[in-house]
């Protein structure tokens, strides 16, 4: 089967099993969608009795055919928890049995299955404190995107100098411009805030005059980036697979605490970006 | 987890071994396990029963089979949780893992 038919009807929330925890299905409701990049939408969800999330989670989704038949697939959440709304942003995998439907499909109105949030071990909150450094690849910004957005509602009525104790960096990885998802946010986020930096690499494609970095990370350019390991900066790290092992690996050569590198992989992403 | 498999047989394809197609973070296996345990085991840290290492499951490595979910230690590559599905029953098998500590305060929740 190409891909997953849209879900049952809204009956079929009737006979889940009703339960007060978390992890119970829920019936969410498509309140917006906006296209982030040729492959990537974000979906914003209501979600009734949805009891909060940290930056950094996940969810599971759902999708009931007529027959039956259910896929299910997690995705990150992209919304800090200080929004109302719960936020996905979704990358299409061509072939893929869910994720094209998300993208392409889905309409405001239409409703979907889900659980969460799911996780609490690549989660960061204000609290933890900093420095914070992100290092993501194509759609693994986005539970970087999620702690970027919790970190500015957090502090945003707080002066330079409660920024700065938390300073922040991005370092993320795209195939090309167009690629490059929260492109505007991310110029925003950077204009109103002096504690926060993004690099970004594009290593397939540049647009004419791009004088910034152009191939893949590597040990050279996250030691231009990152703190130096003395500042013990907590760094989270989100891609495909090949990215997050290699990043990883070179942080922890150029003296990182292994324990404070926390890293998740998208094995749905097809190669690194 | 079609969609990983299927991104996965592409990266064999092109060269990858099965297993590095295939590995995932042990933030992965948070939806199996949350569906068997009540705090949530991503955050708890395992020990591993072969040579020791203690981390948070979240940390430990995945690989995502059409039949089940394998977590492995990194140090090592012990087998500390495996989950399979059946159509009518769930097997754990936690043989590889010495000691798993939850925090009291997970329990609260």
């Amino acid at each position: 089967m190409n891909r997953a038919p849209p879900p049952s009807s809204p009956a079929a929330a009737s006979t889940l099993r009703p339960t007060a925890r978390s992890i119970a299905w829920r019936l969410a409701t498509v309140a917006d969608t906006v296209r982030e990049t040729p492959r990537a939408r974000t979906l914003v969800l209501d979600v009734p009795g949805w009891p909060g999330h940290r930056a950094g989670q996940h969810l599971d989704v759902r999708l009931t055919a007529e027959d039956g038949y259910q896929a299910q697939r997690s995705y990150s959440i992209a919304s800090a928890p200080e929004d109302a709304r719960v936020v996905l942003t979704v990358e299409r995998l061509e072939d893929g049995e869910v994720s094209p439907y998300l993208t392409d499909e889905l309409r405001v109105g239409d409703r979907l299955e889900l659980r969460g949030p799911i996780g609490g071990h690549f989660v960061w909150d204000v609290a933890i404190g900093g420095p914070l450094l992100l290092v993501g690849g194509g759609s693994g910004i986005v539970p970087l995107m999620a702690m970027l957005r919790h970190r500015a509602a957090a502090l945003g009525t707080a002066d330079a100098d409660a920024r700065h104790h938390v300073p922040a960096r991005l370092l993320y990885s795209s195939r090309s411009w167009n690629e490059v998802i929260y492109r505007d946010e991310l110029a925003r986020l950077v204009e109103h805030d002096s504690a926060l930096e993004v690099a970004l690499t594009l290593t397939r494609e540049q647009p004419q005059g791009w004088a910034g970095l152009r191939r893949r990370i590597d040990r050279m350019m996250l030691a231009e980036v990152a703190w130096p390991p003395a500042e013990r900066p907590h760094v989270f790290v989100c891609g495909s697979t090949p990215l997050v092992e290699a990043v990883a690996a070179a942080l922890v050569e150029l003296g990182h605490d292994p324990a404070r590198v926390k890293t998740e992989r998208f094995g749905p992403t097809g190669g690194s970006p | 987890m079609e969609d990983a498999m299927r991104a996965a047989d592409e990266r064999i394809a092109a060269g990858e071994s099965v297993a590095d197609a295939l590995r995932l973070d042990g933030n992965a296996a948070a939806g199996i396990l949350s569906e068997l345990f009540v705090p949530d085991l991503t955050a708890a840290r395992a020990t591993c029963a072969h040579c020791g290492a203690t981390r948070p499951v979240g940390a430990l490595l995945i690989y995502a089979h059409g039949m089940g979910t394998v977590v492995r230690c990194p140090s090592c590559d012990t087998v500390i949780l495996c989950v399979t599905r059946t159509p009518t029953q769930v097997w754990l098998d936690a043989t590889g893992a010495r000691r798993i500590i939850i925090a009291a305060a997970a329990l609260s929740r």
